[in-house]
Order: structure tokens, then sequence, then C-alpha cells
């Protein structure tokens, strides 16, 4: 697709029904909504921390709609539109905001760090890369399962140790991994000219022996094409395949920064004007006669809608019990934190005026 | 064939300059005692530790059709002769050598255990296992308690020759027991010989959790005991009164628990004095019960490692028997350990934490 949603090649068309089509826009602008309303959020101190999605919907959606939810994810943290994409609801990414009662993850790590074992999603950790020679180890463990393992990571955790490790392990070991890497231009304020002085993370693939695309990411359906071919041949011949999806970091790095320290205004307008991908989608869409104004209009407001009911149920929910805290360091209690949560127990019931205890579950 | 097996060893080497550790084992500093406690009623055959890790492997790989072995350079048996001949009993997708990237294997690892299937990582010499340190403390350890336990690597475990040996220098010596120690989520085991090390070897394997199986490099040959040939698992967290006594406590863990059983016999020739010997075995969680209850009744003690003292896992002992037993104690807490320097080449003998410093603690100890 260029820039006013024309198909380019008529071969390259995923030819995807039109229902795949809505969906693949609803889902994009959707996480646009919800970033819109949690960035906010963050800003007047109701959740600690958030981080959005601006400018990468498509390399999360057009890759996720390639595969199904049998295939294991590994994300880095800036995939939300796959956990939508498969059906993770937007009560479950808001309840893990804000920790509470509902969060699968019991409350234990800042906000966007989702994980679903349902929907084989498994759950992000801040530490960067270290996600990428755990999805090699999965693939391997699951060849010949007809299942791939997808690996999302940016272009500055690919400077990890890590992803060295990993994309050799991946080659050598013969896994049917598909490498996503989102390469937005930045690594917070490091511009990728600090980054690597190669030709992308693209030009890495072949010297690892790994067969490598490089697509534009703000074309949903040029990602679509690259993750389903991917897919198809690291499953047929269990070996792993590297994709750089090109795209832009639209939004600060995360409510900590302020991008504008090290770039441009102009620069980001720049990008969010003439290339942003749901832009893009909407034009090819309204071309083809499937979406107009009054049905984006009426998608937006209920977007809107469903996102604050969620946030509003989210935000009154009580936090876990706080003896949680100790529980599932191991799958058995030892002794020695089973005496560290008594003697917590005890201090709180004397000093409870001190603590939030009426915040938490009983 | 004998003699090809042994030059590919030495020529194939490992990490370092030398290929010769695997060959020889001196172990000068202590002497060997077997285990008597055999813990099952079944066959026996003389094993060394080596081959009752290899036979371990064997069952684990046996019993469990997702279990898989891999590191650097286990496919042809292992510098060390740990998993001689399972490739070719298994197969090359179960026991395969993977790049020479510590970082990976245990990344690796994780992977294969976060989907359900059994790993078993091989770390070369415990000294290179730090490039790994952040896929251990901040994922292996972790992974269970950050997702509220929707993921786990629990099927990992990674083994790692540790200690002394001779001449093992800087980086084929260590004990690196402690860092791991001041990890929540991980347990650290440690050997004393054969019999225990493939117990324990099975427990890791079996257990939900992930493990670290740190196996004393200096044992591997000259440690001989007659291993139980069936399937069975010694219990993690529990340590063993190896000696009864009553006058002092001694606890160490690995080939310090041999150093220990001769300052024993030492100080009771010596000095009259009857120890109580403890192997401690398990770093994470380790076993306050049987240390307390006897530090109690003999009211001294000595807790001796071979690494540094400072951070050593004797500082924990120390820390936690001082609060458990303090109107116990008729003298302070000691510490026989190795000093706080990176471990030398030539200078071995002297630094490390051998009988006569030990002996000389326990008179100490006795006269204070």
């Amino acid at each position: 697709m260029d820039r006013q949603g024309n198909i380019i090649s008529k071969d390259e068309d995923p030819k995807l029904s039109d229902k795949v089509i809505i969906k693949m826009y609803k889902e994009m602008t959707l996480l646009n909504v919800l970033d819109k309303i949690l960035y906010e959020s963050q800003r007047q101190g109701r959740i600690s921390f958030y981080m959005t999605n601006y400018g990468e919907e498509a390399t999360h959606i057009g890759s996720a709609a390639a595969l199904n939810n049998n295939d294991i994810v590994y994300g880095q943290y800036r995939e939300a539109g796959v956990l939508l994409w498969r059906g993770f609801t937007l009560q479950e990414l808001i309840d893990q905001c804000y920790g509470n009662k509902d969060d699968t993850g019991k409350g234990k790590q800042m906000p966007i760090h989702y994980g679903s074992k349902k929907l084989n999603f498994v759950t992000i950790s801040s530490p960067l890369g270290t996600q990428i020679p755990q999805a090699v180890g999965s693939a391997f463990a699951l060849k010949g399962m007809h299942k791939v393992v997808i690996c999302y990571f940016g272009d500055g955790a690919a400077s990890e140790g890590d992803a060295h490790a990993a994309f050799n392990f991946a080659a050598t070991l013969e896994c049917p991994t598909i490498f996503f890497c989102r390469n937005n231009g930045y690594a917070i304020s490091t511009p990728v000219d600090e980054q690597y002085r190669g030709d992308g993370i693209a030009a890495r693939g072949p010297s690892y022996g790994m067969h490598t695309l490089r697509v534009d990411g703000n074309d949903v359906f040029a990602v679509y094409n690259a993750t389903k071919k991917a897919k198809e041949y690291a499953v047929n011949e269990n070996k792993p395949v590297l994709i750089e999806a090109l795209t832009y970091r639209v939004g600060d790095h995360s409510t900590s920064d302020d991008s504008s320290a090290y770039r441009s205004p102009e620069e980001v307008t720049l990008w969010a004007t003439n290339d942003y991908p749901t832009n893009k989608l909407r034009y090819y869409m309204e071309t083809k006669g499937i979406w107009n104004e009054e049905l984006e209009e009426r998608w937006l407001q209920q977007a809107r809608k469903d996102i604050l009911a969620a946030f509003n149920a989210g935000e009154k929910k009580l936090k876990p019990k706080w003896t949680e805290m100790f529980e599932e360091v191991y799958k058995y209690m030892p002794t020695n934190i089973k005496k560290q949560q008594y003697e917590m127990v005890e201090h709180v019931k004397k000093y409870k005026e001190h603590y939030p205890v009426e915040k938490f579950e009983t | 064939m004998a003699l090809n097996k042994v030059c590919a060893l030495c020529l194939r080497g490992f990490k370092g300059e030398f290929g010769s550790l695997s060959v020889i084992s001196r172990g000068s500093h202590f002497t060997y005692t077997p285990d008597t406690d055999v813990p099952s009623k079944g066959e026996k055959a003389k094993m060394n530790m080596f081959q009752a890790i290899n036979n371990a492997l064997d069952i684990a790989l046996a019993s469990d059709k997702t279990a898989m072995i891999f590191g650097e350079d286990v496919g042809f048996g292992g510098v060390f002769r740990c998993t001689l001949g399972l490739q070719k009993k298994y197969g090359r997708e179960r026991v395969f050598n993977t790049p020479l990237s510590e970082q990976g294997i245990v990344g690796f690892g994780i992977g294969v255990a976060a989907v359900g299937s059994t790993a078993i990582a091989e770390i070369q010499f415990a000294d290179y296992i730090f490039p790994a340190f952040d896929q251990i403390v901040n994922e292996a350890a972790k992974y269970r308690y950050r997702s509220g336990g929707e993921f786990d690597c629990g099927k990992l475990t990674i083994r790692a020759p540790c200690s002394a040996v001779g001449h093992g220098a800087l980086y084929h010596s260590q004990s690196p027991e402690a860092y791991f120690a001041h990890t929540p989520g991980i347990k650290v085991v440690v050997p004393r010989g054969p019999i225990k090390a493939k117990g324990l070897l099975l427990s890791c394997i079996r257990d939900p959790d992930p493990c670290i199986i740190l196996e004393p490099k200096a044992l591997y040959r000259a440690a001989v005991e007659e291993v139980p040939e069936e399937d069975y698992q010694l219990p993690i967290g529990r340590a063993d009164i190896i000696l009864k006594g009553s006058d002092v406590t001694l606890i160490g863990w690995g080939t310090q628990v041999h150093v220990l059983k001769e300052v024993a016999q030492l100080a009771k020739s010596q000095l009259k004095v009857s120890c109580e010997v403890i192997d401690l075995v398990s770093i994470l969680p380790w076993d306050m019960e049987t240390v307390f209850k006897s530090v109690k009744k003999t009211k001294r003690v000595l807790v001796s490692h071979e690494a540094p003292l400072t951070g050593g896992f004797g500082a924990e002992l120390s820390a936690s028997i001082q609060e458990e037993c303090f109107l116990h104690l008729e003298a302070p807490v000691a510490r026989v350990t190795g000093h706080d320097t990176p471990f030398p080449h030539v200078f071995e003998p002297f630094y490390l934490p051998d009988k006569w410093r030990c002996l000389a603690a326990v008179r100490n100890l006795i006269n204070y």
C-alpha cells in the first residue's frame, strides 16, 4: 500500500475479507484510543506508568493476524495490539495497569507488563532482550508441532548480547522462530545512528544464516504478508526468519520521558500526518467503500465508551491480598518466606494505621 | 579408540588456555571418604561422581520423554565426561551442543521449560555462569512470581562444575553459590559425592522450581562410592549430619565436607574435642532447623567454605545462628573461608581453608 492506501502491486494483495480488514482497523484504532486514555490517566496520577503504541499499530495487528492463538508470543512491551487481536479484553489490560485483584499477574509487575497463558502470550518483563533466546528455546521444544514462536523486540534491544545469542542458537539448532524487530528509529533518546552502523537489523540476518525480510511497518498488509510467509517457511523448514519492520515511534518512549528533549516536533508531525498506519488503512477502506466518516465516528465513540467503562471498573476494584506478595516465589512456600510472611502479618496487625490495608482484599 | 578419545578430550579443551583439567584432578587438600548412608536397598555399582551424574542424566532422559540436555561440548560426552554416551543413546534432538554463549544457554533453557519440557543445561565451569547471571537472576528466578503463576520455568536445571581443583586459578576454581543465595526464586545445591550427586540431580530435574546444581569438579574422579543403580531422589533444602559430636559444630558443603571430616578426626586425636560435622547440601533454601539444633547442643560453631569471606554464604549462616542461638553460644561464630582475593594459581595451598586453618579455628573456639 502507498501512503494513500492504494495497493501498489495487485499480486501482493493479501485479499483479506472485508470483515478481517475492518477488524484490523478497529483494533488498531482501539489501541489508539486506549493509549490516549491510559496516558492521560498516568498524567493524572491514577496509574503509575504507561507506554503508548502510537505509530506501531500496524506491526502488532498485521503480524498477529497472520498467526493464530496456538503460536507462542514473546514480546518486549510495545505489543499490546497483539494481545487485543488475540482476544485479551480491555478489562484485562486495564486490570493489569491497576494491579487490582483481577490482574492475572496479581499486581506484582509495573503497568503494561501483560501476560496470558490462555492466549499463549508470555508475560512481559522489563530486562531488554532476555525474551529472545527464550523464544528460541520454546521454538526448539515445540518443533514438529506446527507452531511458530514469534518474538518481538526493538532496534535498541537488538544490540543486547541476548539478541546475538538467540539469532545464532535459532540458526544452528534449527528452531521455527520469527524474530520480529520493530525498528522505530529510537531507543528512548538514542537514534539509530548511535545504535548501529550496519544496514539496520535486517542486514544481520544473513550473517547468521537466516532468511530475512524488511517491511514497511506502517503498512498492515505488508506486515501481514511477511509474517504469513515467515510462518509457512519456519514451520515447514524448522528454521528461523528475521523480519525488520521499519516504523516510527510517534509517542514518547514512556510516561517518564519527554521526547521533545531530543527530537523535533516537526519530525514527529511528519510521521503522524504523512505516514500513519491507521490513516493509510482508512484511505484503503474508504476507497473500497467499506468505511466512512459516519462509521468512524460511531466506532470511536463506542471504543471510548467501552474503554472508560473498563477503566472505571478497574479503578474501583481492590488490590489483591497484600500477603500475595509472598506467594509464588516458589511453587511451594519455603520456611524462610513463611516466617517472613507471618512476621509481617503480625506487624501489620499492630501498626495497621500506617499501611494502606483498606485498598487491599482481605 | 580410547587413545583417540583422550586426544579429543585434550584437543577440544574448553574455555581457558589448557585442556588437562578434566583428565587430572589432584585434589590434594582433602581425602575423600565414601558415604556410608546409602539411600536404597537395591543393586549398587561402583561409580565416581561423573559416572553417577551420567547415570542420573540417563535415568532422567529415559523417564521423561520431554527431557533434553544441552550446553557447550555435551554432545561428545562433555569435558568432564558427565554426558558420555547420552547423545548416541537418545539422539541429537535430546542431547546436543549449543553455540558458545552462556546467556544463550540459560535463556534457551528457560524457553524450553516455559512450554513444559524438561531442560537440563550445562555451564562448562561455574566461573563462566556470570554471562548468564541476568537470565538466572532477572528471568528464571522471577518467572513464576512476576506472571502470577501464569508461566514458570520450573523444569529448568543448570549444572555447573565448581570449586578448587588444585591448579584451576581464577577461572576454573570459583564457588559462586553466595551470588545466587541472594536470589529468591531459585534453588541451589552442592553435592559432596556420587550418591548425593545422583539423588540431588534427579531431584533438581524434577523439582517444580529452577535449580542450580554446583558440582565440585575435584570430586568427579576422586570420589568413588557404591551408588544405587535405581532411580532415587534426595531432598533439596535438607542438611545431612555426617558425624555426630558434642563440642563443636562444623558446617560446610561440597569438597569442604571432606576437609571438615578430617578436621573432626584431628580435633578428636589432638584436642580431645568431639565435632559434629554438617553437610549443608542445600544453599537455597537452607536447613535452619538442623543447623540451629546442632548449634544449640554444641554451643560452638565453625562455618567453612572455599569462596571468599566477605559476602560469602557463611555470613548468612553466622548472622542467622547468632539471631537464633544467642543464649546458647559459648564463643563467637567462626568462619574459615577463602581469602578476599581472586582465586590464585600457584598460591592455592595458601588460599584454601584447609584442615590446618580449620583445626586452628576449632582450637580457638574451645579456648575462647
